[in-house]
């Protein structure tokens, strides 16, 4: 059963071979069983995931059931949930038992789908190999010596080791498909505005998006038409009509389904950076890719190379204002000592923060402040536009951009933590997509030294059906992603 | 001794009278208990989002058009960096680089003098919370609550050019701007309730010099009167200071009311640099022409075009002109009473809305739009005063019955009170012959040549008619009769 | 570029995150560090180039003046403050506020 497809499930569900109870409770099992060795959950509460599954029973019994009713779902710790300790992974909000729903939870409950938990990951999603959580690092469950990336890396190990069927992240730079890549997964980041953000704890507002971490990109498409649609709660939601993003996947094809499709090979994502391994895997996917019927063609992205340097202006001013709100007034953590206002503030504050979301706040407090915006937050939105260009030229040369998904694979636990520099160079594939606000989505494409690697493929706007397509059909014919790690 | 120039700016915090708040759904409306009107939204819980109220953007728009500004074809949200306890978000959405009204201009009065006063630019931005202190009571000395209903509450903030050179002009400004974002319904000018706040920003120089002194920034004028005094008071202390030598400090400072002096705030020492960037969460927000022309086709007159008009069409002075269009409501009620009484009668009505009717309101401390006496019935009473059906004072009798709910119309309280002027010179004739005769001695008294008898005689006459007579006409009887 | 210690503190300060002697220099090496890869920005003509705030080019959504917040007031307000470090009376308390 824990091998299963998403329609495969929901099938088993309407057909009584199991019901929503048993389902979610075997994957509470697991949790119970193998959780406390990989750290991927923050909260679990089966009494609450398993009165949604009796209702979930109840509507599938009425003959009312969809694709996911029945189904339990983990979530990151990043999405607001009603009477559900909600975290974002940080002291900050250890406390925080939220209040409302965000979009992406109320959708998955409309859907009927159960909440199996709240899964762990970098404290406000800000890192890349999950070790900056306030609930401590999680292990990949290939290696337990090595991250699942981050910083969706709870969800990322949850699904890998089989704890969840599928799973929310979010993705401001990589944060789903860098730790769908080091876990054996399918993660997407849908075009910006296609998920609605509201309720969803900001980190980078314009970069920030929603997407699914699952075991295939058919998995993922069922996953995204719950998630996507417009919101008006959401300024960034984009009012557009509905679509069914397993479209292109249902339809019936040839030997060839991709013949016409033309893959970018951008010269940027093949220089040096990248280990050899991975690439070596990366062109056997290509290659792959050609017995599809896809055809390649060399293309450029010029300023690719600065995307990580306008990253690391724009999401950390973004985030310096976004996280303001944790002041210890309204919610959250409150020193227990302060003289004054202030002192309540900064005490508050730098016990509530861990290392790595403190430095993100200064450095996105020091760029915005007088005499320096113009130098660094203007220059690097001026940037920003440089590599939207650069791929609104590539996309009239290709229909998807194939690349690396991170330059290697998992690393191990404590390898990066001390030096942020490096660890912010694992996101040089993945960050120019945030700040074009393109779709994207990372698929397995092999081993090296028995860690996976992740293959990506870069669409341009609201190509979502497409991408899940070109990467189903990958999945068609290779067996990669149906690899699962050792049982713990 | 120097002569010196005073320069002052000022910026109004204009709160817009929308329903709901600029960024949520959650109402606007004052006094409700401490944070009930304060929603996800308003109190910044984690993830949620801000989507902007088209009502306060027309409100911009209207009152860009009222002061002939440009209204921006695209302006931009950003975010004012700075921690306070009545700031959830621990920043303000303001607009910073792009403002949604661009320039416009002011006419005040001085004396007899027009001034132009240039507007820099009207932007949209969100109000804070509420912290109070000394409500709180004893157990919480030391502490602040925070009250978020009024966090998110619409604001226009309007920013003029340096161009007021006194504290006079300064006030005259003020009122000319209360006066209008009433007038265009766009704020309810309540100052009491900080609808309407100023902050005056004041420098000196000697007179002569080009550049501009050092300014001070005085918050939070709620009134008129502090705002005279609180200038005043800057105004003679940053001279004070520069003749003994001193320098003056860019600074922030509160007028106390009590003592009547300006301080510098302590709290907003640092807080310079508050880090504008555009809001991520909002977009650029688009005005299009045609909604430009849409919002135009329903402002109403302006009190200007409004003045010159009644002057040019009703032959009003210029200063019963400016009375009458203190506010949209007043212009309205005296337009009204004009269309029912005719416009013959228009500067009657303006003497009675003025003078009468101001009075009974002030004395009973009613707003015009709660008159017991409305514009129709007032002007049907001034009609007939016009006609001769009653004189002013027989009028004033009417208007008081009116007032008390004791007939609808002044045509039915005459009617039925029988107070209709005697015309008719053989009655009064008649009446008077009456008098004559059972007034013997004052007739001989007058006759003897006594002229006091003859005002006697008048009283006498006029109190047989009831007072419903012409008194000119029951003058003239008399001395025909007498003479 | 390199900032100096009282650059440091004076962010800090303005992002309101208390920060002791030692942690201003480890704070100081990794910005500088950061600050080194952030840096490569600077070499590229940006001349003419229109900054980019938002990923897709669509103006701002309006809402109808509404108020849509009806209901429960009390107890939303009860439920929100049940997570507050502390209230009074519905008020959020916090240390005296000095004007």
């Amino acid at each position: 059963m824990i091998e299963q497809s998403l329609p495969a499930l929901a099938k088993a569900l309407a057909t009584k071979e199991i019901s929503s109870v048993e389902l979610t409770q075997l994957y509470l099992d697991r949790i119970a069983r193998h959780n406390p060795q990989l750290n991927a959950f923050i909260t679990v509460d089966p009494a609450r995931s398993l009165a949604q599954a009796h209702a979930a029973d109840a509507r599938l019994a009425r003959g009312e059931g969809g694709p996911l009713t029945g189904i339990p779902i983990a979530h990151k710790d990043i999405f607001c949930t009603q009477g559900w300790l909600t975290t974002c992974a940080s002291k900050m909000l250890s406390n925080f038992i939220s209040p409302y729903d965000a979009a992406v939870i109320t959708r998955f409950k409309a859907a009927g789908a159960v909440l199996l938990g709240k899964t762990n990951m970098d404290e406000f999603a800000m890192g890349s190999s999950n070790e900056t959580s306030f609930f401590g690092p999680v292990k990949n469950p290939w290696n337990l010596t090595c991250v699942p990336g981050g910083s969706s890396g709870g969800s990322a190990a949850a699904v890998a080791a089989r704890l969840a069927p599928a799973a929310t992240g979010t993705d401001t730079g990589g944060s789903i498909r860098q730790p769908a890549a080091l876990c054996n997964l399918t993660g997407m980041k849908p075009t910006y505005g296609v998920v609605s953000r509201y309720g969803m704890i900001a980190f980078a507002s314009s970069l920030d998006q929603a997407g699914p971490l699952g075991r295939s990109a058919a998995d993922c498409a069922v996953l995204l038409n719950s998630m996507a649609g417009f919101d008006e709660r959401d300024s960034t939601s984009l009012d557009r009509p509905g679509e069914d993003y397993s479209r292109e996947i249902n339809a019936v094809t040839d030997g060839q389904p991709l013949a016409g499709l033309k893959i970018g090979l951008p010269a940027e994502f093949f220089g040096d950076g990248c280990s050899p391994e991975v690439m070596q895997l990366v062109e056997q996917a290509i290659a792959g890719y050609r017995k599809l019927g896809a055809e390649t063609v060399a293309i450029r992205l010029p300023s690719m190379g600065l995307s990580v340097a306008a990253y690391y202006v724009i999401a950390p001013a973004e985030a310096s204002s976004n996280l303001a709100r944790f002041d210890g007034v309204r919610y959250g953590h409150r020193a227990p000592d302060y003289q004054d206002l202030n002192e309540m503030y900064s005490r508050s504050r730098a016990q509530g923060f861990g290392a790595e979301v403190k430095r993100r706040i200064l450095i996105g407090t020091y760029v915005l402040s007088h005499g320096y915006y113009d130098a660094y937050y203007l220059q690097a939105q001026r940037i920003r536009r440089l590599i939207a260009s650069d791929f609104a030229e590539a996309f009239r040369q290709c229909d998807v951009i194939i690349g690396p998904t991170s330059p290697s694979t998992a690393f191990k636990l404590g390898e990066k933590a001390a030096d942020p520099v490096q660890m912010y160079l694992s996101d040089i594939y993945t960050i120019a997509v945030n700040l074009a606000g393109l779709p994207a989505i990372s698929l397995p494409c092999g081993f090296a030294g028995g860690l996976p690697a992740g293959l990506q493929l870069i669409g341009n706007y609201f190509s979502e059906a497409r991408l899940l397509n070109v990467a189903h059909r990958y999945q068609q014919a290779n067996a990669w992603h149906l690899q699962s790690p050792a049982e713990l | 001794m120097k002569q010196w120039e005073v320069v002052i700016g000022i910026e109004t915090h204009a709160q817009l009278s929308t329903q709901a708040k600029i960024f949520s759904g959650s109402s606007t409306a004052f006094g409700a208990s401490p944070n009930v009107q304060a929603n996800a939204v308003d109190i910044a819980l984690p993830g949620v989002l801000p989507v902007l109220n088209r009502g306060a953007v027309e409100c911009a728009i209207r009152f860009g058009l009222a002061v002939e500004a440009q209204i921006a074809p695209r302006s931009v949200f950003a975010r004012k960096n700075y921690f306070y306890p009545d700031l959830p978000k621990g920043y303000q959405i303001s607009q910073y680089e792009l403002p949604v009204v661009v320039g416009g201009k002011l006419s005040i009065q001085i004396g007899e003098v027009e001034k132009v006063v240039r507007l820099t630019r009207a932007h949209l931005e969100e109000d804070a919370g509420k912290s109070l202190h000394e409500e709180l009571g004893h157990q919480f000395v030391g502490k602040s609550g925070i009250d978020l209903n009024r966090a998110g509450t619409p604001l226009l903030e309007i920013v003029t050019e340096p161009d007021l050179r006194s504290a006079a002009e300064a006030v005259a400004y003020a009122r000319v701007l209360h006066a209008l974002v009433r007038w265009i319904g766009i704020c309810d000018g309540n100052m009491q309730e900080g609808s309407f706040r100023c902050d005056a920003n004041v420098s000196v120089r000697p007179v002569g010099q080009t550049h501009l002194g050092t300014r001070r920034e005085i918050k939070n004028l709620n009134s008129f009167r502090f705002m005279q005094q609180a200038i005043d008071y800057e105004v003679q202390w940053q001279i004070a200071t520069l003749e003994d030598g001193g320098r003056i400090e860019q600074a922030t400072v509160l007028f106390d009311p009590d003592s009547g002096a300006t301080r510098a705030m302590r709290s907003k020492e640092d807080a310079h640099d508050y880090r504008y960037f555009p809001d991520p969460d909002l977009l650029p927000l688009v005005i299009d022409a045609q909604w430009v022309d849409r919002m135009r086709a329903q402002m109403p007159e302006l009190p200007a075009a409004k003045r010159d008009r009644l002057i040019t069409d009703y032959g009003l002075s210029a200063y019963d002109a400016k009375v009458l269009t203190t506010s949209l409501e007043l212009a309205g009620y005296y337009e009204a009473a004009v269309a029912a009484a005719g416009k013959s009668n228009a500067k009657a009505c303006a003497n009675w809305v003025t003078v009468d009717l101001a009075a009974r309101l002030n004395r009973e401390a009613r707003e015009i739009s709660d008159s017991c006496v409305s514009a129709e019935q007032l002007g049907g009473l001034v009609a007939r005063i016009g006609d001769g059906t009653i004189s002013n004072n027989i009028a004033k009798r009417v208007f008081d019955a009116m007032w008390n709910g004791e007939g609808s119309s002044a045509d039915e309280i005459i009617a039925r009170d029988g107070l209709q002027q005697i015309t008719d010179s053989s009655a009064l004739e008649a009446l008077i012959d009456e008098v004559l005769s059972a007034n013997a001695t004052m007739v001989g008294e007058f006759r003897a040549g006594k002229e006091k008898a003859f005002n006697a005689l008048v009283g006498k006459a006029m109190k047989a008619t009831r007072g419903q007579a012409n008194p000119q006409q029951v003058n003239e009887l008399l001395r025909k009769k007498l003479g | 570029m390199s900032l100096t210690p009282e650059q440091v503190r004076r962010v800090a300060h303005l992002a309101r995150i208390e920060i002791s002697d030692p942690e201003v220099h480890s704070t100081l090496g990794h910005m500088n560090e950061i600050f080194g890869l952030i840096e490569a920005m600077q070499a590229v003509d940006t001349t003419g180039v229109e900054p980019m705030a938002h990923a897709q080019d669509v103006a701002q959504r309006l809402r109808a003046d509404r108020v849509t917040e009806t209901g429960q007031l009390d107890e939303q307000r009860a439920a929100f403050q049940a997570i507050a470090p502390e209230t009074e009376a519905g008020l959020y308390l916090v240390p005296k506020v000095i004007e």
